[in-house]
């Protein structure tokens, strides 16, 4: 009955739509923004064992005895630096400069290669003064927390650097782009997880 | 070399074990045999094994799903055989050796059992039936990311061979499905079990991760032009609300497992007795995930009856937009009641009733859905084909489940009844009605759309009929069990008042696998007898929304055209308008992806990286992890990803189908 009376009010209704193409690189920029939905549920379930078991210190080192609050400024600096060149490539993407994205791509792949190195000099000092993530459970979630973190960095670095390769060898064709894009929203949300981390983790757990 | 495995793990040490692992292997052989002796394995690894094709990776999770079915019946028929033979008389000198199966063998196949039923049976037929579905039902050539949707069946088949892979090598876990620490430490639980529960779980569900993923963003992205939100299909809403759900609860369960592996692999202390761990957490998290898992697993069973008994009644669907609503409220709600899986953990009155009443209010939305079906039937022209048998019986007795669910939710009821078998008799009474008729349902409705032939009509009713009937004998006991204090799991007891229930919840069991026989004899015949079930019309009931509106099965750029929506019930309004089977004004040339074997691969990846993960192979570890990265990078410099389909080829395909829909509609109409 309905549809006999929508047929009345639009005798003629398009029968087919012209073919229009789904701008694909839209798609996979709002995919790329569920997977990191789904990211972010991953850092919240990691950032409540963490609060859960803050004060787990079992006998062993608290978190106040062992943060070097100096060491994480520096990385915290690196890394937020890192977010800035990576900003200036994609704008000189936009601009079409292959040679600035390229530039922008190397300093903040050695801004986050740097961070990742001075966060294994972190780890590697903390197991080696006893707290290490088998010594307490407030230990284990302090490492799965920020090591968590930390693999994601490592992981992005490996993308910057395949990024790197295809604008090299591609240019900065509809895929390339595309691909900076997302490698961009993966980027920021890492510093975005490091603000909590940084906050929660380590400016709390100082106290 | 070869990190905790030995020949000694490969030589079977039970009879059972032995005999089902021989049988598995012959299969295996005999299978792949006859695909050598016909020669088919060159159209298997293009038509198939290297798909792209959201149609056939949708057959493919379903087959998947029902050999899964047939193992997890399996462990089934065996722990019902066993508890009614595990009366042990009072001053008996070794209880446990009543029955057939040993304790540790009991222990594996309940684990076993529930880890397999839920997230190697009901996670691909739901899958599966989504990805047959979904596009065609919103007027997409395909799921937003095809390539993305192949490795995500190809990892949940992984861990489904993983789980059967360790009934050969080594055990599977004793823990249970929900595997709560302190018994999955490694102080407790020593062996390989645990690992294969952890990473079997963990690939299918990066899997289904991906899977949520790729439906929000078809669904949201690629519907045809017209379908705006309140056009679309239920089951397009509930494929969008379980994917919702998925991409919420599971990265909760990939942390919950992770850091059960880590107190394993590394000795952490998050989950521990000692080192200020907290085993409860684990439960939480688990149940954070394991709550909303209860609804990823219904919703679909959901849209499918929603399609059905509008279908049947030849009515609209009764309250459209309740529907919607009480879905989406399902789906938020889903997510506030996790705690009450374990009240006992004693969190105090006042969070007990926080999760006590949020439970019942869940059953409001439920409720308003069973109203919306009963009305759609109401003053409708039923037809009861099977499809429409199985969502009656759902609704009969998902009813009753509801009703023992809504008295769990009661924190003082439940203090008593707790992980009793009460509890069992609960939600098997909530997912054999509500997911696996649903699933069932969409098989039997959808299975001309994926082939072009229906399924035999009788034995469909006959395999309905004995699980109707065989899910009552086999559950009902359970309740009485419950009550009079039978705990769940248990190997052997002592009560002799409990052993005639046991024996008729195992005659239960008998009356389900003749069904389940029903089910293979109605597969088996109606392909024997596919010329006289054919369909040539691809709208073999009369149905009312767009996936009709193909060829059966569809061509695999599924529309020549897109379709431009106007109403809910999209082909009946075409049919109405006198727009349907008909020729359109031109036809254009299409882009398809191209196969490609990646997602095969990475399944065959990670499968490799889990077993290693298991036998703490760790050469192996690294060699396959950094076989994915490699694999990513190599496709990532492909640029060769798509083809075309000329117009002509298009017209050639359409007309052929268009004059043969014609003939057999005409015949119909005489008929």
């Amino acid at each position: 009955m309905a549809s006999i009376l929508t047929n009345v009010l639009k005798p003629d209704a398009p029968v087919y739509a012209d073919e229009h193409d789904h701008d694909h690189a839209d798609v996979s920029a709002f995919g790329f923004w569920l997977y990191i939905v789904s990211d972010l549920v991953l850092f919240s379930a990691l950032f409540a064992t963490y609060a859960v078991l803050s004060e787990s210190f079992a006998g062993g080192p608290t978190g106040a005895e062992m943060i070097d609050l100096d060491l994480i400024f520096v990385s915290t600096m690196l890394l937020l630096f890192s977010s800035l060149s990576f900003g200036l490539s994609l704008l000189a993407m936009h601009a079409g400069q292959a040679k600035t994205v390229l530039t922008g791509l190397v300093i903040t792949f050695l801004l986050g290669g740097g961070f990742i190195a001075l966060e294994a000099y972190e780890f590697h000092h903390l197991i080696v003064h006893g707290a290490g993530p088998t010594v307490s459970a407030y230990w284990s979630a302090f490492f799965g927390l920020v090591g968590t973190h930390g693999a994601h960095v490592s992981a992005g670095l490996v993308w910057i650097a395949v990024m790197v390769v295809q604008v090299l060898r591609k240019g900065l064709n509809p895929a390339v782009r595309s691909r900076l894009v997302r490698l961009g929203m993966f980027w920021h949300f890492l510093d975005v997880v490091w603000i909590f981390v940084f906050s929660i983790v380590y400016l709390l757990g100082a106290l | 070399m070869f990190g905790r495995l030995t020949l000694h793990d490969l030589i079977p040490h039970d009879m059972i074990v032995g005999g089902a692992v021989a049988g598995m292997v012959l299969g295996g052989l005999l299978v792949a045999g006859l695909i050598t002796y016909f020669k088919k394995w060159p159209y298997l690894w293009k038509e198939w094994l290297t798909t792209v094709d959201h149609k056939k990776i949708g057959i493919m999770y379903v087959v998947v799903a029902m050999i899964m079915l047939l193992r997890g019946f399996a462990d089934a028929i065996m722990l019902r055989t066993h508890q009614a033979m595990a009366l042990a008389e009072p001053g008996i000198e070794n209880p446990e050796s009543v029955g057939y199966l040993t304790p540790d063998h009991f222990n594996q196949i309940y684990s076993a059992h529930g880890m397999i039923m839920i997230i190697f049976v009901a996670m691909p037929f739901l899958s599966g039936l989504m990805n047959l579905i979904v596009p065609l039902q919103i007027g997409a050539r395909d799921v937003a990311f095809p390539l993305l949707n192949a490795v995500s069946f190809w990892l949940t088949s992984a861990g489904a061979a993983l789980v059967m892979v360790s009934l050969a090598i080594g055990e599977f876990s004793t823990a249970g499905w929900s595997g709560y620490p302190p018994l999955t430490d490694s102080e407790f639980s020593p062996g390989v079990g645990v690992d294969y529960w952890v990473w079997a779980f963990q690939v299918s569900g990066a899997g289904t991760l991906m899977t949520g993923i790729n439906f929000i963003a078809t669904i949201m992205k690629m519907r045809a032009p017209g379908m705006n939100f309140m056009k679309m299909p239920l089951f397009t809403w509930n494929a969008l609300f379980t994917s919702v759900i998925i991409i919420f609860a599971f990265p909760v369960l990939t942390i919950a497992l992770a850091l059960t592996s880590l107190d394993r692999y590394v000795d952490t202390h998050f989950y521990t007795n000692d080192g200020g761990g907290n085993m409860m957490m684990f439960i939480n998290l688990f149940w954070i995930w394991g709550h909303p898992e209860v609804y990823i697993v219904i919703l679909p069973a959901f849209g499918i009856f929603s399609e059905v008994v509008a279908n049947f009644s030849r009515k609209k669907l009764f309250g459209y937009t309740s529907l919607v609503w009480a879905t989406a409220a399902i789906a938020f709600l889903s997510f506030t009641v996790w705690l009450h899986h374990f009240f006992t953990m004693g969190a105090g009155p006042s969070v007990n009733a926080f999760f006590g009443i949020a439970t019942m209010l869940i059953g409001i939305p439920t409720g308003v859905k069973i109203f919306n079906w009963l009305f759609t039937m109401y003053k409708g022209r039923v037809e009861f084909t099977v499809p429409m048998l199985w969502t009656i019986g759902f609704l009969i007795a998902f009813v009753i489940g509801g009703t023992t669910g809504i008295l769990l939710s009661v924190p003082p009821a439940n203090y008593v009844i707790h992980n009793s078998v009460f509890l069992v008799a609960h939600f098997h009474n909530m997912l054999i009605p509500g997911a696996l008729f649903g699933l069932l349902a969409g098989y039997s409705y959808w299975f001309p759309k994926a082939f072009g032939f229906r399924l035999h009509e009788g034995l469909g009713k006959a395999a309905f009929w004995c699980w109707f009937i065989g899910f009552f004998v086999a559950f009902m006991p359970l309740y009485k069990l419950g009550t009079m204090g039978m705990p769940r799991r248990l190997q052997h007891y002592t009560d002799p008042a409990w052993e005639p229930y046991l024996m008729i919840a195992a005659i239960g069991t008998g009356i389900i696998a003749l069904g389940t026989f029903f089910l293979i004899a109605q597969l088996a015949y109606s392909i024997r007898k596919r010329e006289e079930l054919a369909d040539e019309t691809g709208d073999p009931w009369d149905g009312r929304t767009l996936e009709w509106s193909t060829s059966s099965p569809p061509p695999v750029y599924n529309f020549a055209r897109i379709p431009h929506i106007h109403n809910l019930d999209a082909w009946i309004d075409m049919k109405d308008r006198g727009v349907a089977w008909k020729k359109p004004d031109r036809y254009h040339d299409i882009v398809m992806p191209r196969n490609t074997p990646v997602g095969l691969f990475a399944g065959g990846i990670a499968f490799v990286l889990c077993f290693a993960l298991t036998w703490h192979i760790w050469w192996l570890v690294v060699a396959s992890l950094l076989g994915i990265a490699a694999l990513v990078v190599i496709r990532s410099f492909d640029e060769h990803t798509t083809f075309t389909i000329t117009a002509a080829e298009i017209e050639k395909v359409e007309t052929d189908h268009l004059r043969k829909a014609q003939a057999a509609l005409a015949a119909r109409n005489k008929g």
